[in-house]
């Protein structure tokens, strides 16, 4: 076979879909899009995406990999289900978005300062700690999130509703230091290390 | 009492659609009897409903008008109207029939000279017009009915309407005293042409055809366009009855979506096609028609149509199943989505939108009241299962009027090949 036949032949591999089948969460779905727009006309927030979902499908199977996986777009879904209701082909939209940004995250691709990855990771390492969501850390966390000036701001904003949630004793400012943990922490952190270390196999075997 | 005199070497047709009426005047002129039986009062069924084919534009009045000559001139069939099989028992040569006939009110006698129907005063939504219009209780259900037989409103009877409708009878017509009746008669094949019926429009929740007076059917378009339709052949809206110059054709409409039929409908394409001229024919370059595609399936010769109104500067072709529709405060629908080709998002306000809805069996699945193979899809499979009994039409999968008629001539074939073993003619 002549080098340009190679070559083309490597051009339409489509590698990158059957990476996606293999490493993200829901991604044998990707191939069932017919491409009608229903999703990305139904995205309350598509007008901010670079990409709306049907479009990073079709860049999936054309094997745009970096502009896929490094795109604001997979982390712009807030799991509204809009797509996901009324796409004719009953493709999980939402799930495949989040197991692409997953997926990207792992390949630490994500966008510097994507908040929404930030604040995941937040998120993440705030539950880790006491093995369950320690609200007031969070949110002081988010406050802070783009700086001393900007958190001050948002917090004299939401000062109201802060002394509200104390009076009624939504808010415990306690929680600040320290705060309480699930009952068996020791046991939460072994079933997250064992979490990982099958996911690390799973890495390992699939070669991503 | 109704006498239907029938044997086993008796060919009984289920639906008297274009299908049923194909299928079963092919068989009788070859000879065999033959018992054509319909639900509604007249022959024809939703073929008499379309205002023009595609893609000749011809107008299904002159194929009726044929079909309806073959069958007043077949001693060998016979007719019964308002009439639906309730159950089939038996095995192939030998089927027993339950038919159920509903009262008409009116007898052989009439004339169809409509004095009845002006002396009645009640009326109802005219089903004929897929409820756009309003009909009297005593009526003939349109112009070109056949039988060409008045039919009383089962709601009239025991009211005034009734007296004066028979009062108002010069031929003794009208039998206010028949009553539903079921008759059993034997037959040696079965051909089922049930049809097809529009999916249920209100199912596609974000289109809002249950919420926007201006978000219609194509069904519902076809009736508009007939001069004998409710408006008068005029394309209005509606919600005012405006002129309806911008108007939205949404494909798929039910079709080819897992959430409603599964199925690609197949005449969809090529209905929005042809209503796309009717509203360029109307308004010529006052017209302005968009056409939200999937993508168009118009094969073969068909594709010369497509072609030919693709030509048309007023028309024009977005590639976008859209994500909704919401109405303005003026009641103009307005179409949301994203055109696929450019990912650019529209929000484009339209005086009418049309959605080309699909076709789902007529006949429900589980409501089929004789044994046979159903797909998942709900059409009739065909399978030696079956036994002698054959699908036509609509009944065995989503076909324009070619196909449909075609595959019509094709069952009577089966059917006939059934009763010639019976009668030892053939083996």
């Amino acid at each position: 076979m002549g080098d340009l036949n190679t070559a083309m032949i490597e051009k339409y591999r489509n590698r990158f879909l059957k990476e996606v089948e293999a490493n993200v969460e829901e991604g044998e779905w990707v191939k069932m899009c017919m491409q009608c727009g229903v999703c990305s006309g139904s995205c309350p927030l598509g007008k901010f995406w670079e990409h709306p979902p049907q479009e990073i499908f079709m860049m999936i199977r054309a094997g745009k990999r970096d502009e896929v996986l490094s795109s604001e777009s997979v982390w712009m879904c807030t799991s509204c289900y809009n797509c996901i209701v009324r796409c004719p082909r009953e493709l999980p939209i939402t799930h495949i978005m989040h197991g692409l940004a997953h997926y990207a995250k792992r390949l630490g691709l994500v966008p510097k300062n994507q908040p929404t990855a930030k604040f995941a990771q937040m998120f993440w390492d705030n539950l880790m700690v006491k093995g369950r969501v320690n609200e007031l850390k969070l949110g002081l966390n988010l406050y802070f999130m783009n700086g001393i000036g900007d958190g001050v701001k948002v917090a004299l904003k939401n000062q109201k509703i802060g002394l509200g949630m104390l009076k009624s004793k939504r808010m415990n400012p306690l929680e600040a230091v320290g705060g309480h943990a699930v009952k068996d922490l020791k046991g939460f952190h072994a079933v997250l290390k064992k979490a990982q270390e099958l996911e690390d196999k799973r890495l390992a075997d699939h070669g991503a | 009492m109704t006498a239907v005199v029938a044997t086993n070497e008796t060919i009984l047709v289920v639906g008297g659609g274009i299908s049923g009426m194909t299928a079963a005047l092919e068989a009788a002129e070859t000879g065999k009897r033959v018992v054509l039986v319909e639900k509604r009062p007249y022959l024809g069924g939703r073929v008499t409903q379309l205002y023009k084919y595609f893609p000749k534009l011809c107008f299904p009045t002159c194929g009726l008008e044929i079909n309806q000559r073959r069958a007043k001139m077949n001693p060998n069939l016979t007719i019964l109207t308002l009439a639906e099989v309730t159950g089939l028992t038996g095995s192939e040569g030998d089927y027993t029939a339950t038919v159920k006939l509903s009262p008409r009110y009116v007898n052989e006698r009439c004339t169809a000279c409509g004095d009845c129907g002006t002396a009645v005063e009640a009326e109802f939504d005219d089903d004929y017009n897929y409820g756009l219009g309003k009909r009297k209780g005593a009526y003939l259900p349109y112009r070109m009915a056949h039988p060409a037989r008045y039919v009383l409103d089962p709601a009239i009877i025991g009211t005034p309407d009734a007296d004066k409708a028979k009062a108002a009878c010069k031929y003794d017509a009208i039998d206010l005293e028949m009553r539903e009746e079921t008759v059993e008669f034997r037959c040696g094949a079965v051909i089922w042409a049930t049809g097809w019926k529009p999916y249920d429009a209100a199912k596609i929740q974000p289109y809002g055809y249950d919420r926007i007076a201006n978000v219609i059917t194509s069904v519902e378009f076809e009736r508009l366009a007939d001069p004998n339709g409710p408006t008068g052949g005029k394309l209005v809206r509606p919600s005012d009855g405006r002129e309806a110059k911008k108007v939205a054709f949404i494909q798929c409409a039910g079709s080819r979506d897992r959430n409603h039929l599964l199925h690609c409908s197949r005449i969809c394409c090529m209905a929005s096609l042809k209503q796309a001229t009717y509203v360029a024919d109307a308004f010529a370059d006052d017209a302005e028609i968009n056409i939200y595609y999937i993508d168009l399936r118009a094969i073969d010769r068909f594709e010369d149509f497509y072609n030919k109104v693709r030509a048309n500067q007023n028309i024009k072709f977005i590639k976008s199943k859209p994500a909704s529709i919401v109405a303005d405060k003026d009641g103009n629908p307005i179409v949301h989505g994203v055109d696929t080709e450019g990912y650019n998002r529209f929000a484009e306000p339209h005086d009418l939108v049309v959605l080309a809805i699909g076709m789902e069996p007529a006949v429900d699945k589980d409501a089929f009241p004789v044994s046979i193979v159903i797909n998942r899809e709900g059409f009739i499979e065909a399978s030696p299962e079956n036994g002698g009994v054959f699908a036509a039409g609509c009944a065995s999968d989503a076909l324009d009027v070619n196909r449909s008629a075609q595959h019509a001539t094709g069952a009577a074939l089966r059917a006939i090949q059934v009763v010639n073993r019976v009668a030892r003619a053939e083996v």
